[in-house]
């Protein structure tokens, strides 16, 4: 006896758990690989998953098995020009003495030295942001928020059509037809049992005008039943929502970036991969990103991402028009009531001398009560500038808020990513 | 014979054509008496196929980080195309459960339904050591139940606590199983039943052994006290033979586990039982599987059930599913099991229907023989390691061309011992016999004392085979022994009568500082 059953619906990935534990055990050996495959990436590449190495020793499960040594006997296929009684030279560079050396003929190797495996992309930023936190992650107060969400609110008696609660509707209406119909049950059953009565009385007893009537009587209750409706607009239920107001969501992210004759295609690409770095973190964390692409050398302008990246342009550099036109975008578009704000520059630090004090007040002044988080990296392997002196009495004014580093190589991005975005126990 | 017409024709299957060819093939094993469970026979995709393959082909399993690490490297196998996924796979139950994988060919299909659903599943069923050591009916209760407490452990416990526990059973896993005695059937209601029984017996029993106060020793006689049954506290060795169920000891007697951890070395213990005898009829189940396969195709061709097309197609599979590569060929990856099972219960069916002169001096009982009454006698009463020392014909060693090489650690060279010739065939039949035997595989470690009146040390001796010493996995797998029995564990590797090897855990002071 056989039978066939089709089990393709049926859920897949049954071996998930066992995978997400694999992963958390062997977590440390993972992230090293991890940090390592950052940094030897390409900008655009973090959108995949990775192939992962660990240690084959690392994960073993050991049995007690047999080592090398000892006498031991190996039958093998394939005899070609072998005769009893010929004597070998191991194989391999054992050359005798330690008899370390496996059976000729069984000579397989040890097995894999590494242990490889895929992680998905999302495991892998998993792993890429993991122990990472955004500083000042707290959402935007209620009360200045205008954004609400429609949250279920139990049921309601009216609404619209496309929110009908069927199971709920058709509960009431059967409890509605029980008790509509009761009454008339009862009556129906005293009609039939005095007509029966009635007719079980003696022909000559009988009362056919009380028959008649009863048999009216029956055929109008049955009728009443009957015309109790099965379901009534009384009965409908609604699911019922009321507008939440909700933390805000999103966030925006504006790219600054100095494309000054002194920053090169090198710099550029390290930058890139700051704020790719960035935008994926803060991907994770918000629902919705906005990035806003804001290039200067003496005059700043906001550009789409390609022009941004790749677009040349020479000239000096001033670096608070860029500050100005943030500020200017953020009063426009992004109320800071609604969106949560960051704002990334990275720049080789140069800039007009005087420039920088006037970089500083904006900050201070205007920019930094309304962000959420500011961070400046400086790409250059130089001793710093005028712009950097500024922005550490900046940074001195709003500890929490402001954070800067410099970069060197590329090499260094990952690092000093995690540097700004670590998470802070003390708070 | 009549031909009818083809079945079906093309390499696309559907549902009805796999009932039709089922019950063709229904119909020619019963002509070949094979005594089956009967058939689940279920589609699945490939990952399906990649999930069942991590719970070691079962269909339902606890929760463990090392199915995950399996499920890692086979999708990665999978993935870049090193490995091609099984056909099928078959698990020893009742109904016997049978995966096909939808990216089959009708051809394929109907080759795994005659190999697994008639070759393994009457394998299964007759085979002396599935029917003894094995309940087929009851095993995928058992994994539910299984399932379901390793959970309930975990959160009680926390999942740490538990995943150590496991991996330390699972190191021991191949120690944890009766060689000679049948098992007990498991039956899960039963299990369930008795679990809080026997959780509360069992602590009574280890509290009684371990119990640091010997009251009324000097009162009571040396024989029947009441409180010491087993004469512990008066003299002897304890265990007074050696034990080498190495979990089963543990379970009974490490002095420090929970009654939940001793019940979690139980589920090990009781799997690892069920796995035993797969692990030792692997030439015979799969030949088995492969003779069945190979016939029955050939008999829906006969009868014209199949075409010319499929038949080919199936040739061509089934010639790359025997192959044996030589032993110097790159691809040589040790003895294909099917290649030999397979030629093997060929030449039993040659030896009895076409005997030679060599064959009649060989085995004069076989030849000229019933050869279907042959083939299921020697399918129910043997293993890989008896298997092969009463079947294997000097025509399949010349066919193989099989050798035996020597390797000694003290001769610098290696010999070969024997060859496919006259004064060969014994000894390599004798040294094949011995390569499939588990107890030349695996060591054989016992549980020597437990040292119950001193400092509670375990000491395990590992009879040495032919000078074999032990891996160097023997120390984290003693770590994993000393963390299941609380106190220190020793192990001594004997030869003769001496020790010659001595492996302890924790490691003495000095040695640690060094390591």
């Amino acid at each position: 006896m056989s039978y066939f059953i089709d089990r393709r619906p049926n859920a897949r990935h049954k071996s998930a758990v066992n995978r997400q534990r694999f992963l958390d055990r062997y977590r440390t050996h993972i992230k090293r690989s991890v940090e390592e495959a950052v940094n030897r990436r390409s900008i655009t590449d973090m959108e995949r998953g990775e192939k992962v190495s660990i240690p084959a020793r690392d994960i073993s499960e050991p049995v007690f098995q047999h080592g090398p040594g000892g006498r031991r006997t190996v039958v093998s296929p394939g005899n070609r020009e072998f005769v009893e009684g010929d004597r070998l030279k191991r194989p391999g560079g054992g050359g005798g003495g330690g008899g370390a050396g496996e059976g000729g003929a069984s000579n397989q190797g040890e097995g894999m030295d590494e242990f490889a495996f895929s992680l998905s992309r999302e495991e892998f930023l998993d792993f890429v942001f993991d122990g990472l936190e955004l500083p000042h992650l707290e959402r935007k107060q209620l009360k200045d928020l205008e954004e609400v969400r429609p949250v279920r609110a139990g049921l309601a008696r009216e609404g619209v059509p496309a929110r009908i609660n069927i199971v709920r509707s058709m509960r009431e209406a059967q409890a509605r037809r029980i008790a509509m119909r009761a009454p008339l049950r009862r009556a129906l059953r005293e009609a039939e049992e005095a007509l029966e009565a009635e007719e079980r009385k003696d022909p000559v007893l009988r009362n056919p005008a009380r028959i008649q009537e009863l048999k009216a009587d029956i055929e109008r209750l049955e009728q009443r039943i009957e015309a109790v409706p099965f379901i009534d607009t009384f009965d409908l239920r609604y699911n019922n929502l009321v507008d939440q107001p909700q933390p805000s969501n999103k966030a925006v992210m504006f790219c600054v970036m100095d494309v000054s004759g002194s920053m090169t295609q090198a710099h550029k690409d390290i930058a890139k991969r700051f704020f790719l770095l960035l935008y994926l973190f803060l991907e994770r964390s918000y629902e919705k990103v906005e990035l806003v692409f804001v290039r200067h050398h003496t005059a700043a302008k906001e550009v789409d991402e390609e022009e941004f990246f790749y677009s040349r342009e020479t000239g000096g550099t001033i670096v608070s028009s860029a500050l100005t036109l943030v500020d200017e975008i953020i009063r426009a578009r992004y109320p800071a009531s609604q969106w949560n704000l960051y704002v990334a520059q990275a720049s080789d630090g140069d800039n007009w001398d005087d420039d920088s004090t006037t970089c500083r007040q904006l900050l201070a002044k205007s920019l930094m009560p309304r962000l959420q988080y500011y961070t400046y990296v400086e790409i250059t392997p130089h001793a710093h500038q005028a712009l950097w002196e500024e922005y550490e009495s900046v940074q001195a004014d709003f500890p929490e808020r402001f954070a800067m580093r410099q970069i060197v190589e590329g090499g260094d991005i990952y690092p000093v990513f995690r540097e700004l975005f670590r998470r802070r126990a003390t708070q | 014979m009549t031909r009818r017409t083809p079945i079906a024709t093309g390499s696309d299957w559907d549902f009805d054509t796999l009932t039709a060819y089922e019950r063709e093939i229904a119909r020619l094993a019963d002509e070949y008496r094979l005594d089956t469970y009967p058939n689940q026979i279920e589609i699945i995709t490939s990952e399906q196929m990649m999930d069942a393959y991590a719970s070691v082909g079962m269909p339902i399993g606890y929760h463990h980080w090392s199915f995950g690490k399996q499920f890692l490297s086979v999708e990665q196998a999978y993935r870049r195309g090193q490995m091609g996924l099984a056909y099928e796979l078959v698990i020893n139950s009742d109904p016997c459960i049978a995966y096909l994988m939808e990216e089959n060919t009708l051809m394929m299909q109907v080759l795994v339904m005659a190999h697994a659903c008639y070759g393994h599943n009457s394998f299964f069923k007759g085979n002396y050591l599935f029917r003894t050591w094995t309940d087929a009916s009851a095993i995928v209760d058992y994994l539910v139940f299984a399932r379901r407490y390793v959970a309930e452990c975990e959160e009680r416990h926390g999942v740490f606590a538990v995943e150590q526990l496991l991996d330390a059973c699972h190191a021991l896993q191949n120690h944890g199983v009766d060689r000679y005695k049948r098992p007990s059937p498991i039956s899960p209601e039963e299990e369930a039943r008795r679990q809080v029984e026997r959780a509360e017996y069992l602590q009574s029993q280890v509290n009684l052994l371990w119990r640091t106060i010997p009251e009324n020793v000097a009162d009571s006689g040396p024989h029947g006290d009441a409180e010491d049954p087993l004469g512990l506290h008066q003299h002897g060795r304890y265990p007074a033979e050696p034990q080498e169920n190495l979990l089963y000891f543990i379970e009974k007697n490490a002095p420090l586990l929970e009654p939940w951890q001793r019940e979690l070395v139980r589920i090990v213990r009781k799997l690892a039982q069920y796995f035993y005898p797969q692990r030792q009829t692997q030439v015979m189940n799969e030949g088995w599987a492969t003779f069945w396969h190979y016939t029955i195709m050939n008999r829906l061709y006969d009868e014209g059930l199949v075409n010319e097309g499929l038949i080919l197609e199936f040739l061509q599979s089934h010639t790359a599913v025997v192959s044996q590569q030589g032993f110097d060929s790159p691809y040589f990856n040790g003895i294909n099991p099917y290649a030999l099972g397979f030629a093997m219960f060929s030449d039993i069916k040659r030896i009895c229907e076409e005997p030679t002169e060599e064959d009649r001096e060989w085995f004069p009982d076989m030849a000229g023989s019933d050869w279907l009454e042959t083939l299921h006698f020697a399918m129910r009463n043997f293993k890989d390691e008896s298997f092969i020392q009463q079947f294997l014909s000097p025509k399949v060693i010349r066919d193989l061309k099989l050798f035996a090489l020597v390797d000694d650690d003290q001769d610098e060279m290696l010999t070969i011992a024997a060859i496919h010739d006259d004064r060969g065939y014994r000894r390599v039949r004798e040294a094949l016999s011995a390569q499939y035997a588990l107890s030349v595989r695996e060591p054989n470690i016992q549980v020597w004392q437990a040292d119950i009146r001193g400092d509670r040390s375990l000491t395990l001796h590992h009879v040495q085979d032919r000078r074999r010493p032990l891996s160097k996995s023997v120390y984290p797998v003693l770590r994993y022994l000393h963390q299941l029995w609380g106190f220190p564990v020793k192990l001594h590797s004997i030869e003769g009568d001496e020790v010659v090897r001595r492996y302890q855990w924790p490691l003495p002071a000095d040695l640690e500082e060094r390591a």
